[in-house]
């Protein structure tokens, strides 16, 4: 029980820091994405043990979208903004996933097969 | 026997366990589902979500009277951001061989991706408040918060196109790839994973190991990359 506790404790340490730098950096990268950076940049360095955040990061990790249910929820509260743009968000959010495979797709498999074709 | 009742459920709805108990109930109950059916429509977080909001619209429910016991819920958000760190270091090393391509397509993907929503939006007559909610709506969820809020977004929204995008790319990008010929394994896992997140990466799993990984490295490295890109490409277009 305890190590689970510390393992938590270690990750809102890292959030925490992150907002601390967002808050004294004045950078627009919000301070959980700091917080991650951090803490990959100390599990690349080894300061930080893959071990010592796995247990309580999986279980985070797996039961992730519990987290963003009071988000989602809130939807509640913009039905007036969405009034009548309904089709108009599907439409959009459908047609930019296509666009965001294409392109990320094309580009890629392009690349890889110009640097193929050089060695 | 009414009296008691309506005080009890009153009583409930006060407290911060209403909240908490129906989201923990319904996620419960979607997983169990997701599990059977498999399907992405089934997911845990759209039926929380659907069931929760019909509820608290049909019983007359506040959404801050949910969210007494929700608030708890999102504090999690910031630690759940910050792990995602976890499978990025798990799976850089799969950065190392294609580092220049899988890094160029998940920036030219990421940037053709908000550049066509705003387009549309502004084609569709959104106001403003909206499109720059859907501009993060690629990236995996808790990131895509983090965007929404530092744009200036209403996070909900961002959340409902997130859940979207990714039962679109999990039903339709094998389909996308196929149509624009993307043939390559680790082309068609990073193009899943840029454009659908988790959601879609667990279609790129069942496309085979390559594409699986693939998708699983494009998620995090996309969010990071989006973060950089929307601020930049919002101030420009808007």
């Amino acid at each position: 029980m305890i190590k689970y506790l510390i393992q938590f404790g270690i990750i809102l340490l890292a959030s925490f820091l992150g907002e601390l730098l967002y808050t004294s950096l004045d950078i627009p990268i919000p301070g959980n994405i700091l917080g991650m950076l951090l803490l990959l940049l100390f599990l690349l360095t080894g300061l930080l043990k893959l071990s010592m955040i796995e247990d309580v990061s999986n279980f985070m990790l797996k039961h992730l979208p519990f987290f963003f249910i009071p988000a989602a929820v809130g939807l509640i509260t913009s039905f007036s903004l969405l009034e009548g743009k309904w089709t108009a968000l599907v439409f959009i959010v459908v047609i930019s996933t296509f666009i965001v495979a294409a392109v990320t797709g094309i580009t890629t498999q392009v690349l890889i097969k110009r640097r193929k074709s050089d060695e | 026997m009414n009296e008691i009742i309506s005080s009890l459920v009153t009583f409930l709805i006060a407290s911060p366990v209403f909240g908490i108990g129906i989201s923990l109930l319904t996620y419960y109950a979607g997983s169990l589902l997701y599990e059977k059916t498999g399907s992405p429509f089934l997911n845990p977080l759209v039926l929380s979500m659907l069931v929760i909001i019909a509820l608290l619209a049909s019983f007359n429910i506040s959404f801050d009277d949910y969210n007494r016991g929700g608030r708890f819920i999102s504090f999690f958000l910031g630690p759940a951001t910050v792990i995602l760190a976890v499978p990025l270091y798990n799976k850089i090393n799969l950065l190392k061989e294609n580092a220049l391509p899988i890094l160029a397509g998940i920036g030219a993907g990421s940037a053709a991706g908000i550049v066509s929503i705003m387009f549309m939006s502004r084609m569709f007559g959104l106001n403003e408040l909206v499109s720059i909610s859907l501009i993060p709506k690629s990236v995996t969820t808790p990131i895509g918060i983090e965007i929404s809020n530092q744009l200036g977004g209403m996070s909900s929204i961002t959340v409902a196109a997130i859940v979207l995008t990714g039962i679109t790319g999990a039903l339709l990008g094998p389909t996308v790839c196929r149509l624009f010929r993307i043939r390559n394994k680790v082309a068609i896992g990073v193009a899943i994973g840029t454009s659908s997140h988790a959601l879609g990466t667990t279609k790129a799993v069942e496309l085979g190991e390559t594409e699986g990984a693939m998708s699983g490295l494009a998620i995090g490295i996309a969010g990071l990359v989006t973060v950089f890109l929307a601020p930049i490409l919002a101030n420009l277009l808007l």
